[in-house]
């Protein structure tokens, strides 16, 4: 439920190119994050126009602002992969 | 001191401050250990602060950064990032860089 609600958020937020939400949260059950129930484990690979000439700090801050409130309860850890439609180029 | 400015004396003096949960020795969530196993890797002379036991601390420094998640890297006052940075900084080398170039480096 909550890899689509943070698919659909991202989407709006930064109008991706391309956009992967994975729920790893099961690889993790059981830690002390999810005894705490603080949230899932999640990773996202985005490709935008909106990442160029950011840092991967800046790219990381856009991604968790647009996630805003879900940070603090649904997402316990959420991995980022943030790549310029050119540099997704570079990769192919 | 009110726990901003504790946030500002403490990155302010300590070139490389680890934000994380647990210790070094008792990490208590995988990216602080991975993290911190980075850093002793590179033989990183760190200061940390175990924000488990700081709840007022651990809410105040997300706002200051605008970073929602644990661990947090400084090395001069700057944010370098969490787990994900922290590893791929790591396995290009650059890291070793980042420390050597803040002098934080155990002979």
């Amino acid at each position: 439920m909550s890899a689509e609600q943070i698919r659909k958020r991202l989407s709006e937020a930064l109008h991706p190119e391309e956009i992967e939400v994975q729920d790893n949260s099961q690889a993790h059950a059981g830690h002390a994050g999810v005894q705490q129930s603080d949230g899932g484990h999640y990773h996202v690979r985005i490709v935008a126009r909106d990442f160029a000439e950011k840092t991967q700090v800046q790219r990381h801050q856009l991604v968790y602002r647009a996630l805003g409130e879900m940070m603090k309860n649904q997402i316990h850890a959420l991995g980022i992969d943030a790549f310029t439609p050119e540099e997704n180029n570079l990769r192919k | 001191m009110n726990v901003n400015e504790r946030i500002k004396d403490q990155l302010e003096n300590n070139p490389v401050i680890l934000y994380m949960k647990g210790t070094p020795d008792f990490p208590q969530c995988g990216f602080s250990g991975q993290t911190v196993q980075v850093l002793q890797a590179c033989r990183a002379k760190f200061a940390y602060v175990n924000i488990l036991e700081d709840p007022e601390m651990r809410e105040a420094l997300k706002e200051y950064s605008q970073w929602p998640t644990y661990p947090q890297l400084y090395i001069n006052g700057e944010l370098v990032g969490g787990c994900d940075i922290i590893m791929d900084l790591y396995s290009r080398g650059d890291l070793a860089k980042m420390l050597a170039d803040a002098d934080a480096v155990v002979e």
